[in-house]
């Protein structure tokens, strides 16, 4: 059954969402969209170094976006103005990445499979590679879970609890660097935030708990994953954005639905 | 002025001993020495940016000392009620979910919390959905749902109305007979401070003065302004004290009209007792 590249491809997509689903929603919850695509972007860096030194590039992208992750918690913790900082950050990321690949001369690498993910491609190492790191966030998210909602809700509040709220926020830092490892290979390192946050956001307006919109966004994830692939298969369209296009549209449904259930 | 003077007073829940905490090297408190007994409510009142709420946060271990003490009773249960929790819109919360958060509590337990509060019906509601009151009362079920032996709320009744204030300072008062836990708040309404409180703290980056209502009350500034509306807390900041001067933390009391970030209206006018 792995033989078929489209259901190594549907089994990536559906293990990708098992992490982006919960990780998503606690970075919109805490307004950590712009910190996603710092650290998402980071990862083409990561590809570069990964590609000159000959170490695997899922190494490559874990360390340099965990990297960047610490630097903008850290620079966050110090009261840096964030937005200007991500801003910087994020597209610096990825300039200086798409300058380091350019160097990387006489290896096979094709500069869009990295922007915007080659989920088609996948092979048996790449789907255990996925299914590791995204079980290795759902298991700490779910884990730390109690702790991680209440640091959201107030640091006060969490430290009264004889909560940590910095090593909290380390874990979300963490779990944030394993997913963009993990999603390059899917949907590209420019679309690895729009992965956290369209499903998350479109499972707002349906939920009512905190774990009711963790799990929805878990199944709209898989969803967008499973749609965007039928699209490219249809259409032979990008797969990756396919399945961003998909998340969006399901979002547009659930802004359009979501009010009108609640009358 | 308390001065703590034999420190390991056994009887106390939560004592500060001569605490100093320093922002970027301005003291912000100085100099702090209080205690907390078991079932006495305690109030601290003191204008904008008198480090009421730093105080709070001094005393639950949040905000590091930069010199002097804080000690605990062992096995010391604090519920706490932060100033102003905003819950993001797009986190979807039920109240009850919330009493659970971090430890999990069963459903009766938390039913019976929120009806001890008098919120018996807003269980599944969303918390962004609430009422300022309900919202106020929903965090102190949460804190209730500890078993705690001291209570810390900041501002509790920050957002609400007059009969609103007064309805929850009766709240905790009640709470406070019936399940015997020490109270400490903060509070900006004098008026119902004085009946709900068993000992006053006036704050201004250091302990101005301290006591009973009726000791705080007796000056006759404030009786002449008892019942004026929010010129009420100018009372306690013209109450004569025994506190020392030594003008070593910051501030320079009664001369400068600059005083403070956010003085309390008239208070320049009025003179401000420290002069």
């Amino acid at each position: 059954m792995l033989d078929d590249f489209l259901v190594r491809a549907g089994l990536a997509g559906l293990g990708l969402s098992l992490a982006t689903g919960p990780l998503g929603a606690f970075v919109v919850w805490r307004r950590m969209a712009y910190f996603g695509d710092a650290t998402a972007h980071a990862a083409i860096l990561g590809v570069a170094l990964a590609l000159a030194t000959d170490l695997p590039v899922g190494l490559g992208t874990l360390a340099v976006a965990l990297l960047m992750a610490v630097t903008v918690a850290t620079l966050a913790a110090r009261g840096w103005a964030m937005d200007t900082t991500l801003g910087v950050l994020a597209h610096s990321a990825l300039a200086f990445g798409l300058v380091a690949i350019s160097f990387v001369h006489g290896v096979r690498t094709d500069l869009s499979a990295w922007l915007f993910g080659d989920i088609l491609a996948v092979t048996r190492g790449d789907l255990a590679q996925i299914w590791g790191g995204a079980a290795l966030v759902a298991a700490l998210l779910i884990w730390r879970w109690s702790a991680l909602l209440t640091a959201t809700l107030n640091e006060d509040l969490a430290h009264a609890s004889g909560l940590n709220p910095d090593r909290e926020r380390l874990v979300l830092v963490l779990a944030l660097a394993v997913v963009v490892a993990v999603a390059l290979k899917v949907v590209g390192a420019l679309l690895i935030a729009a992965m956290l946050i369209i499903p998350a956001a479109a499972a707002r307006g349906m939920a009512r708990s905190p774990e009711g919109m963790a799990a929805l966004a878990v199944g709209i994830g898989a969803v967008a994953g499973i749609g965007g692939l039928g699209l490219s298969m249809w259409q032979d369209t990008p797969a990756g954005p396919s399945i961003i296009a998909c998340a969006a549209v399901v979002f547009a449904l659930s802004a359009i639905v979501g009010p009108l259930r609640r009358r | 002025m308390s001065r703590l003077p034999d420190r390991g007073r056994s009887m106390s829940l939560i004592a500060a001993d001569h605490a100093c905490v320093r922002f970027a090297g301005t003291e912000v408190l100085h100099d702090i020495s209080l205690r907390v007994d078991p079932a006495e409510i305690v109030t601290i009142v003191g204008p904008n940016g008198s480090g009421k709420s730093t105080l709070l946060r001094a005393l639950l271990g949040i905000t590091p000392l930069a010199a002097g003490r804080v000690s605990r009773r062992a096995g010391l249960r604090i519920g706490y009620v932060p100033q102003r929790l905003q819950i993001d819109r797009t986190l979807p919360m039920t109240a009850r979910r919330f009493l659970s958060l971090p430890r999990r509590h069963a459903p009766a337990a938390s039913a019976a919390a929120l009806a001890r509060v008098g919120v018996p019906e807003v269980a599944d509601r969303q918390m962004a959905d609430l009422s300022g009151g309900q919202f106020q009362r929903v965090l102190l079920a949460r804190a209730l749902l500890t078993e705690p032996d001291l209570l810390i709320l900041d501002e509790p009744t920050q957002g609400l109305d007059q009969p609103g204030e007064a309805a929850f300072y009766r709240l905790i008062d009640e709470l406070r007979h019936d399940t015997g836990c020490a109270v400490l708040m903060v509070s900006h309404d004098l008026h119902v401070v004085m009946s709900a409180s068993d000992r006053v703290i006036c704050l201004n980056g250091h302990i101005c003065c301290e006591g009973t209502p009726q000791v705080v009350s007796h000056a006759p500034e404030y009786r002449a302004m008892f019942g004026l509306g929010t010129q009420g807390a100018l009372a306690l900041y013209r109450h004569e004290h025994d506190h020392d001067h030594t003008h070593d933390h910051g501030h320079d009391h009664g001369h400068d009209p600059g005083h403070g970030p956010a003085r309390p209206k008239g208070a320049d006018t009025r003179g401000h007792g420290h002069a």
